[in-house]
């Protein structure tokens, strides 16, 4: 690459990085200043946390950050447990019917719950579930992408390993637990992140099956908080728009490099 | 059954007797049955549920659904908003895809060089991935707002005059498509970066020593080998075309008069602000036929070991 060409690559990136940040910069600058400086740049504006504490204390954000985090952890929880057991089955076991059950499976890759709303609505009213926390999570605690992850990572691991375990006596759940999870774990903590910030950041569905304080996830909190004409003010909106997106933030701040790799491994598989 | 065939060595099948085997398959069973039933119960038995109840009533008050046959998809074919969400789809997803392609693209290559800052830039491009589509789109509403957002003020400073790019039918769409692919060229970056550093250096090397330039090298060389890549994130672009719709709400709620719905979208207001579920069903048997025939083409057009084995 000659000297010219070097230039201009760099130029490029740091003037499209610039662009990216934009939208993001523009939004940190309103929350953290008070209202007459949203769209006046000067340098010497005052900084304030005053719009965080008025968005907190205008919605129940602390409630629906708890319905969140209860979301989301019992989401990854079962979808765990729920993916490893049938990776194992999928990997490990020979049965009739196998190779069909997991291409249905694989179908879930492409026809996701996200879009049969419809009916997902029905079944979960049929099971007088409407407004709760698990309706929410229920389509979404077995995955079949979770199942092809964890299933390609299984298939890696040595048949001796596991010969080794059952000699010792180990039934199938022991060796599961001991030979396969081991060392699996950098997938688990791939497959845990994107699974974190995916059902964070889930909207449609939430909005469909809540209509409570009391099982409202951030998502959809915050588009209440932002769409009902009350004449709150930008900065505020955009301090609370922050603050959901927050804690996901800060965790990719802090462990960028993992992130990457981790949605990385995710998707290659 | 090919031995070998995933791994496990031919002695493993011959040591197993008839009764082993059987107690394996109850095993394998067993181990599937948790995952699958969930699975089932939302994702395979719903998808058929939605075409029977594309056949029926929608169910009001006393009177229960009944059997209606082809009426909704008469209705269906005489809607103009669904022909509108339907045409607004298919730009969404020609205006959105090639292009976040292409930014991934560059994006890839401009970090994949060592150069002052560039964990910086790197993250500058993937944090929009990690942001809720709702945060997102209220980013974007005080960027797009008439007279007072960012855009108004820099197109006022060279003297031009008030735009509205989400209520003119014109613009509405097109300014949703620009959300998305902030929102979604980060995250495909990551994927061409693994590709970009799989591939040999030696191949551009010798090439250069041929004497070619960065731009034939590119074409010729780094393009055609990140294709299994491309097609990996065409589909997901795709599959995301049709699934997420969240910033439409913040953004323009579809309007003005449906410019910038798209299918999902209108399924969401007519089962659920509408409560016409049974024309909600036919139009999401429009949504899994489109995808089935994309699945299809997806089957017929490449070799389908490119992305998974």
């Amino acid at each position: 690459m000659t000297g010219f060409d070097r230039i201009l690559m760099t130029t490029g990136a740091v003037v499209l990085a610039l662009i990216w940040v934009l939208p993001l910069a523009y939004a940190v600058w309103t929350a953290f200043h008070p209202s007459e400086y949203e769209a006046r740049f000067v340098l010497g504006a005052p900084l304030t946390l005053e719009n965080f504490v008025k968005a907190w204390n205008a919605a129940p954000f602390a409630r629906y950050f708890l319905n969140t985090f209860i979301l989301v952890t019992g989401i990854v929880v079962c979808q765990f447990v729920l993916c490893t057991l049938a990776a194992y089955g999928f990997a490990r076991y020979r049965f009739p019917g196998r190779d069909i059950l997991f291409s249905l499976v694989l179908l879930q890759l492409l026809v996701m719950p996200d879009i049969l709303i419809v009916e997902n609505y029905r079944t979960i009213g049929a099971l007088g579930l409407v407004d709760t926390i698990a309706a929410i999570a229920l389509p979404y605690v077995a995955s079949g992408f979770g199942v092809f992850l964890i299933r390609q990572t299984f298939m890696t691991v040595p048949r001796e390993l596991d010969e080794a375990a059952r000699i010792e006596g180990a039934g199938p759940l022991t060796i599961l637990w001991r030979v396969y999870v081991p060392l699996a774990k950098p997938i688990y903590l791939a497959y845990g992140l994107v699974s974190v910030s995916h059902h964070w950041n889930n909207f449609l569905w939430p909005l469909i099956v809540t209509n409570s304080v009391e099982t409202r996830p951030v998502t959809v909190g915050l588009s209440i908080f932002s769409t009902t004409d009350s004449g709150v003010e930008w900065s505020v909106i955009n301090a609370a728009t922050l603050m959901t997106s927050g804690p996901l933030l800060i965790a990719f701040l802090l462990f960028q490099r993992q992130f990457v790799q981790s949605f990385m491994r995710a998707g290659i598989k | 059954m090919r031995a070998g065939h995933d791994g496990l060595p031919v002695a493993f099948f011959v040591q197993e007797d008839a009764p082993m085997l059987s107690r394996q398959w109850i095993h394998g069973w067993l181990l599937l049955l948790p995952a699958l039933a969930f699975i089932f119960l939302f994702t395979h038995i719903p998808a058929i549920t939605t075409i029977w109840n594309s056949f029926q009533s929608t169910p009001r008050g006393r009177r229960p659904a009944q059997f209606v046959g082809l009426d909704n998809y008469e209705r269906l074919i005489g809607d103009p908003v669904f022909w509108k969400v339907l045409v607004n789809n298919l730009w969404f997803a020609l205006g959105t895809i090639p292009v976040s392609i292409a930014l991934s693209i560059a994006m890839a290559l401009f970090v994949n060089r060592a150069f002052a800052g560039r964990s910086l830039v790197r993250m500058a491009y993937f944090t929009p991935t990690v942001l809720p589509l709702i945060a997102v789109a209220n980013i974007w509403l005080f960027f797009y707002t008439p007279g007072f957002g960012l855009i108004d003020q820099v197109l006022g400073a060279f003297g031009h005059g008030q735009t509205n790019l989400l209520g003119s039918p014109d613009t509405a769409l097109g300014a949703i498509i620009v959300v998305s692919i902030w929102k979604e060229a980060g995250f495909f970056m990551i994927f061409y970066l693994a590709a970009l550093q799989a591939i040999p250096p030696q191949l551009a090397e010798a090439a250069r020593i041929e004497g070619a330039g960065g731009w034939t090298i590119f074409r010729r060389i780094t393009f055609p080998l990140m294709m299994p890549t491309t097609l990996f994130v065409s589909i997901n672009a795709v599959i995301n075309a049709f699934r997420l719709v969240d910033h439409i709400f913040i953004l323009t709620g579809g309007g003005p008069d449906n410019a910038s719905s798209l299918l999902l979208y209108y399924i969401y207001e007519t089962s659920f602000r509408y409560w016409d579920t049974a024309y909600g069903a036919t139009l999401t048997v429009v949504m899994l036929a489109l995808l089935g025939l994309f699945a299809i083409g997806q089957f017929f057009l490449f070799d389908r070991k490119v992305h998974y084995k």
